[in-house]
């Protein structure tokens, strides 16, 4: 096993010192080590963050290998600085079994690029009828911890309770799409003025906001845990903000796409919810009509450090045409508003994580008529880059919410932890100050919808490292 | 000109006002025996229509026709659409027959937007989904101009299911632009969320018809689907004509000189009794006549075509 020192790197945004990696685990921290046998990496200007943990990822396979597979994903993942990601159950067959959580687990091993972590199916088929066998996938070898029907509500109250209070024997979790189905037949973005000009159904906010009230209630009462995947709206933020208050066990993600993007993008305007954040007081684009809900909330209070404003995005980036379904994703984009609590929430810790929901899908399946299209983005190798644009160099930040927490909410114990000496070397390193344009056809996925096609996005993934081995060298991956 | 009209958005006053003139013109041709103009010779017009819409389809042909184009009418049952040809592969077929024009009407919002991405010719929405339908807000802007003498300063009731309408939205921009105002009424459940911030910010909306009858210059009858009371917006066909349907005594609300419209086709009993719909107030035989000129000066204006 080579040994790999790092030179001159800043770990989690501190003062520039020295790693050497060796045997799987950090062995040394500290400026001025010598390693003659070890490869030598400069990290100059680089930035070294606990490996990226990835609570929402779909892989595919088994089932649409034509949009990803295992493989593919684990490649895309390391290469957005994850060590470690959890693979949503809505394959095909549905990962409802302990036979298909262990046909993805031993595909992610093979891989070896980063830990494939199965998530099992909450309910038979995804099918919201009755539970799947929970404790057969926990106690399987891919030890299964978090539960999930994503892309369909566990919408019946009694099998949420019933899912909620079952998995407490093994220390389970309940990830909830929040989205009552009967508030949302043939939804097909935000219910706003959008939705109104380009004659769409619309998603109602309180869709998602009915089902994590209700959950949040139903996971005190019977003393559980509930996580609540891809939050997207403003009064989900609230609802959340209050059971938290109260002490419900809850936590909640956030998707790079959501702190982002708005439901104006759909009608092909040039609206993100301004890219520049943390603490500049000027909009980027010099448009006033991108910016103000999320400048005013996203202040220099949150990270208690003074951390120079945020690269920029550029302003000459502008959106696809109208209609264009890459930009069709559930839960929807939101409104700017929606954008401004979100980053808010996620600084305050009311949101715990940033999770990508890295969603492929064939050509075909986005090439086509809005309505028709599948709903999901790519967001495993660019989800830093958004985060950097979104919160700035804010490093303990993005290492709690990208990094530390995700690894806590699923049970990772080997992942999450910076860099110190005797800990599993699962890292990344970022350098800050490089800038990537966006070209769909790079990407290491088996597919092209990414929303930031030709966007020019700050940071750059150098290298991951996965048990001391690099997954990623020099951007690109090892295999 | 534009390339394609997409949208009743796409067309400022100038523009639009430009289509209702030469429509006038294109008018004058109907009257002759001989109702046609060499214009769009060797020009193909192609109408792809998903969706069954037989007066849409043979009024664009028959303007096409007029104008002398070649027409393609090409329909989802019965082609290869049917056999789950793609909206590209179809638009990329229909580029290499060389279609100048493509006609289109579609189930789906903003298909006439990505079929724009895919063809060279001029891409005209024929009605997508619950979208826009932009030749209808012309031709009824033509209709109203013809009867009552201009457009600005006009009072327009756009009653029903505004919600699922893409002629209520189509109307509600281009009556804006050409400087009409428009009062949308219907159950609160049939008006889309934020409708003047999505499309004409001077937009009004009522839930009470008999309020707003006496001060219109024309109503605008939506077509309501009975179905819909199946999804709780309103709660039975009877309620529903009782508070939005137009008859006879609410008829006689409407000033002395206002007109009666409808897109067709009627639900006769349900948004509209025979004794409203066959009134001298009544414009909908008109509107279909005014189709044809207003489609034939859309693809003549679109297409380029040479002098009249």
């Amino acid at each position: 096993m080579t040994a790999y020192l790092i030179t001159n790197v800043s770990v989690v945004g501190a003062a520039p010192t020295d790693l050497l990696i060796r045997d799987g685990v950090v062995a040394e921290v500290g400026p001025g080590l010598a390693a003659p046998d070890a490869a030598v990496l400069d990290g100059t200007g680089l930035v070294a963050l606990p490996g990226l943990v990835d609570l929402h990822t779909h892989l595919r396979e088994p089932g649409r290998e034509d949009a990803e597979t295992v493989e593919s994903g684990s490649r895309a993942a390391a290469l957005g600085g994850y060590t470690a990601v959890c693979a949503m159950a809505n394959t095909s067959p549905v990962a409802d079994t302990a036979g298909v959580v262990e046909q993805v687990w031993r595909l992610g091993r093979e891989a070896g690029l980063v830990d494939v972590q199965p998530i099992g199916a909450v309910t038979v088929g995804l099918a919201g009828g009755r539970l799947a066998e929970l404790g057969a996938m926990a106690d399987s070898a891919a030890r299964v911890r978090i539960f999930s029907d994503d892309g369909h509500c566990v919408a019946d109250p009694l099998l949420m309770r019933r899912a909620l209070e079952y998995v407490k024997a093994f220390d389970g979790i309940i990830a909830q799409h929040a989205e009552e189905p009967r508030l949302t037949e043939g939804a097909q973005m935000h219910e706003g003025e959008v939705s109104t000009r380009l004659g769409l159904t619309g998603w109602p906010a309180v869709a998602e906001e009915a089902i994590i009230a209700r959950d949040v209630l139903l996971a005190e009462h019977v003393g559980s845990r509930l996580h609540v995947c891809h939050v997207s709206t403003a009064g989900s933020v609230e609802v959340l903000r209050q059971a938290r208050a109260r002490g419900v066990r809850v936590t909640a993600e956030v998707t790079p796409h959501h702190l982002l993007l708005t439901d104006e993008v759909v009608s092909g305007r040039s609206e993100l919810a301004s890219p520049a954040l943390a603490n500049s007081g000027s909009s980027v684009s010099g448009r006033s009509e991108l910016a103000s809900p999320a400048l005013a909330n996203s202040g220099s209070s949150v990270s208690g450090r003074s951390e120079p404003a945020s690269p920029a995005l550029p302003n000459n980036w502008s959106p696809a045409g109208a209609y264009d379904p890459v930009y069709k994703v559930n839960p929807p984009l939101r409104t700017a508003a929606d954008v401004a609590a979100l980053r808010a929430a996620l600084a305050e810790g009311v949101i715990d994580v940033i999770a990508t929901d890295h969603a492929p899908h064939a050509v075909e399946d986005k090439e086509c008529e809005w309505a028709y299209a599948r709903p999901g983005m790519l967001g495993l190798e660019t989800a830093l880059s958004i985060a950097l644009a979104v919160l700035g160099p804010q490093w303990e930040l993005i290492a709690e919410r990208m990094s530390r927490a995700p690894a806590r909410i699923a049970g990772l114990d080997s992942h999450g932890l910076d860099p110190a000496p005797g800990v599993p070397a699962n890292l990344t390193l970022v350098d800050p100050a490089a800038r990537r344009v966006i070209e769909p056809a790079e990407l290491a996925s088996r597919s092209r919808n990414t929303p930031y096609a030709r966007m020019t996005l700050p940071g750059r993934i150098v290298a991951t490292f996965l048990r001391g081995e690099p997954t990623v060298l020099d951007g690109k991956a090892v295999r | 000109m534009i390339r394609h009209l997409l949208s009743g958005a796409d067309l400022d006053a100038a523009a639009a006002t430009q289509i209702l003139d030469t429509a006038a013109e294109m008018a004058t041709v109907a009257g002759r025996e001989v109702k046609k103009l060499p214009a769009l010779r060797g020009r193909t017009v192609v109408n792809l229509f998903y969706e069954d819409s037989t007066r849409t389809r043979i009024s664009f042909e028959a303007a096409a026709k007029r104008l002398s184009a070649d027409v393609i009418n090409f329909s989802a049952k019965g082609s290869s659409v049917a056999k789950g040809e793609s909206l590209k592969d179809t638009a990329l077929t229909l580029q290499a027959m060389g279609a100048d024009a493509v006609v289109v009407r579609h189930p789906a919002s903003g298909a006439p937007h990505r079929l724009a991405d895919w063809v060279a010719g001029s891409v005209v929405n024929a009605g997508d989904g619950t979208h826009e339908h932009p030749t209808q807000a012309l031709l009824d802007a033509y209709t109203m101009r013809s009867r009552l003498g201009r457009l600005a300063g006009l009072r327009v009731a756009v009653v029903g299911d505004v919600l699922h309408s893409r002629v209520a939205r189509s109307n509600v921009l281009l009556l804006s632009t050409l400087g009409a105002k428009v009062t949308l009424v219907g159950p609160p459940t049939l008006i889309p969320v934020d409708i003047a911030a999505a499309l004409a910010p001077g937009t009004d909306v009522s839930y009470d018809l008999d309020v707003v009858l006496p001060d219109v210059d024309v109503v605008m009858m939506l077509r309501v689907q009975r179905e819909r009371m199946n999804d709780s917006y309103f709660p039975s066909a009877r309620e529903y004509a009782r508070r939005y349907g137009l008859d006879g005594p609410r008829m006689r609300r409407l000033p002395e000189h206002a007109i009666v419209m409808h897109p067709g086709p009627m639900n006769r009993g349900m948004e509209i009794t025979p004794e409203v719909a066959d009134s001298p107030r009544s414009t909908i035989v008109e509107q279909v006549a005014n189709g044809v000129s207003v489609r034939m000066a859309v693809l003549y204006l679109l297409l380029g075509g040479n002098k009249l």
